[in-house]
């Protein structure tokens, strides 16, 4: 099960004396939903073009299925399927003669092929659409064309460059589902690049944070979070509808900070309004809704929080300005 | 001495060896060529799709129209005045027949001159946009992303132009032939038609440098527009402006009247070489040596040389021989255009969005 289907190696980019990749390594895992996140021009696209031998590496390698992408790209091209990040294809072709042509591509005989697109068709929602021009898809549909044509080969190895990219949040919802269920039916690997976070959260086992060129972290979500946040863990969230009797808001408010303040195990209270991020080493929201309770306001909601990729970025983000 | 079932028994032996220990061999050896390959005929089946694609364009039917409505034009007009060139010319030596693709009454240019001129702008019209669109949809990186060699891609585009453009011109020049015979109601001879198919040949060598031309153009400018008008430019260029740049070149280097005959004939020689170097002027002058057999040669031509010489027409042979450095000419100007256009097509990275 574990071994690794993907493999980049030192893999490095350079154009010019810009570096655009910078030794990469990274091993992915059979069956795994990789997330590679990042901010425009981190180099992820670049990733992507060097695994499937569209452009050549300054040096390092990557291995896809244990072939090398840069020596021998056209078996490498047979078992992944990739998705560019704006997907094209040709408009005055129906979406079903689209993906004939891919299916042709890829030697797949003509009988066999108008079958398998109708299922795959038939699986990405498309079966409505099929005698549509693909000139009047819309982007969402495009984009599960995209997966249609990705899926033709019966890749075992996904590549998704920004697949959410301009899609409606209810298209992106529907979109990733469709991924998921895919990756666990089909036991293909994913590797999804994008720079939107909570999308990908949901999905990906596993995410690697790519800035600058460089992967700076990796992991699946909580190690990620404890690694960085290992100093206050806990976040807490609360918020409280305050009584015009009991006295001016602002002195109510700032007594309450304080008696939270006290409580065993809190580091940092932050107040918006009424409502109160409060950062811990332990879980005390217990301890927490006692106090507030008891000072006489109306507690709305208290949830613990956990943090979401948004907070892991902005804290590296943080972190490498102030290296800078 | 071997009797015939000695042989036979030898020949069952030699089978039996063969299909034993080579066969295997054989048969693994093609079994792994076959993995290594890419899937069989993908370049095929992406030729077929770009044909496909050039018939159904409104851009190929509109120049075809054109091409054919002003070249039967022409050979019709050319028809008109037949009658008097049967009258005058005395059997076959004169290869009236060609003549369908040379005279004209005056109405219209001739065939041939209809074709020099109209077929660079169908070269460039059908290679204009055949990256740089698929570049600019986002195909390119899709299909790339297929199990098929980057070079495939430029290859089709220019096999399956090069196939269209060789159907339309035999075509072209079949038509014209058809309508020759029903019209004078005498076939051609086989030298006559054997001229008629070299000259669709370098018609189609001829456009098919154009078509590369813009072929690199659609891989350097990422704008359809500018690669085809950077074609067009080109095309004007040298059809246009460089007989002026010549005339003006050959003024400036004119010897003086007390110049001796040999710098008269260097200086000559110079403003010929200029000239003929263009791929329309190698054309043409293949053309008209190829469809006018009379022509004998095509450089300067002294009193000595045609001291002694019959007035008579040459054999195709002779004729080929002396168009030999034009079509060599014509084919090395568009291998280079290919060759430009494939280098610079495989080292590009191919990024969508």
């Amino acid at each position: 099960m574990n071994s690794s289907v993907i493999e980049f190696a030192g893999l490095t980019k350079k154009y010019g004396s810009f570096t655009a990749v910078d030794h990469l390594n990274l091993s992915i895992d059979e069956g795994e939903i990789f997330g590679l996140l990042g901010p425009n021009g981190a180099g992820k696209s670049t990733t992507i073009l060097m695994m499937l031998g569209l452009t050549e590496p300054t040096f390092g390698t990557v291995r896809v299925c244990g072939i090398n992408s840069t020596t021998n790209p056209v078996e490498v091209k047979r078992k992944t399927g990739y998705l560019p990040e704006d997907v094209g294809f040709y408009d005055d072709y129906t979406g079903f003669e689209n993906l004939i042509y891919s299916a042709r591509l890829n030697g797949i005989p003509d009988k066999e092929a108008k079958e398998k697109v109708k299922y795959i068709l038939d699986r990405v929602g498309l079966s409505e659409e099929i005698n549509k021009k693909a000139g009047k898809y819309s982007r969402g549909m495009r984009q599960r064309l995209g997966l249609a044509d990705v899926l033709i080969k019966d890749p075992s190895v996904i590549i998704l460059d920004e697949p959410t990219l301009g899609i409606d949040p209810k298209g992106i919802s529907e979109f990733l589902e469709l991924i998921l269920k895919l990756s666990r039916e089909e036991k293909s690997t994913v590797l999804l690049s994008s720079h939107h976070l909570h999308q990908v959260q949901k999905i990906c086992n596993r995410v690697g944070i790519f800035v600058g060129g460089k992967l700076i972290a990796e992991g699946d979500i909580n190690t990620l979070s404890n690694k960085l946040f290992s100093s206050d863990p806990f976040h807490i969230e609360a918020a409280i509808r305050q009584d015009e009797k009991v006295g001016s808001p602002d002195i109510v408010r700032n007594e309450l900070v304080e008696k939270i303040k006290q409580v065993a195990g809190v580091h940092y209270i932050e107040t918006f309004n009424d409502t109160f991020r409060i950062s811990c080493a332990e879980d005390v929201s217990g301890e927490i809704a006692r106090v507030i309770v008891e000072s006489g306001v109306q507690l709305i909601h208290l949830s613990g929080k956990e943090y979401g990729l948004d907070d892991i970025y902005n804290r590296y983000f943080e972190q490498n300005g102030n290296s800078n | 001495m071997e009797t015939v079932t000695d042989i036979s028994n030898r020949m069952k032996r030699l089978t039996t060896i063969f299909n034993k220990r080579i066969l295997p061999d054989i048969e693994r050896e093609q079994e792994r060529q076959k993995v290594n390959r890419v899937a069989p005929g993908a370049f095929m089946v992406m030729v077929k799709k770009e044909v496909s694609d050039h018939i159904r364009s409104w851009r190929f039917i509109i120049l075809f129209s054109i091409i054919i409505l002003t070249c039967l034009g022409s050979v019709l007009s050319a028809l008109q005045g037949f009658s008097d060139a049967i009258k005058a010319s005395q059997g076959d030596e004169s290869f009236f027949f060609l003549r369908l693709f040379t005279a004209t009454d005056g109405t219209l240019p001739s065939f041939f001159v209809f074709v020099s001129f109209l077929g660079p702008l169908l070269g460039i019209s059908m290679g204009f946009d055949a990256i740089n669109t698929e570049e600019n949809k986002n195909t390119l990186s899709r299909v790339m992303s297929h199990p098929i060699h980057r070079d495939s891609i430029i290859n089709a585009k220019f096999v399956s132009a090069l196939a269209v453009l060789s159907v339309m011109f035999f075509l072209l020049g079949f038509i014209v032939m058809g309508m020759g015979i029903i019209a004078i109601g005498i076939p051609p001879t086989p030298e006559e038609f054997l001229r008629v198919i070299c000259f669709i040949i370098l018609t189609i060598l001829y456009v098919s440098f154009w078509l590369n031309l813009s072929i690199f153009f659609s891989v350097k400018f990422r704008q359809p527009a500018t690669s085809a008008l950077s074609g067009i430019a080109v095309w004007l260029f040298l059809t246009v402006f460089y007989s002026i740049l010549v005339s003006v070149v050959a003024k400036a280097a004119a010897p003086s009247e007390m110049a001796s005959s040999q710098q008269v004939m260097k200086y000559q020689q110079l403003v010929f070489g200029m000239q003929k170097i263009l791929p329309s002027e190698m054309f043409s002058d293949a053309t008209t040596t190829l469809l006018v057999p009379t022509i004998r040669t095509l450089g300067p031509l002294t009193a000595e040389k045609m001291y002694g010489t019959l007035p008579s027409a040459l054999p195709l042979g002779q004729s080929l021989l002396i168009v030999w450095p034009q079509i060599t000419g014509l084919v090395a100007a568009s291998i280079l255009c290919f060759v430009l256009s494939y280098i610079s097509f495989m080292k590009r990275e191919i990024r969508s969005g």
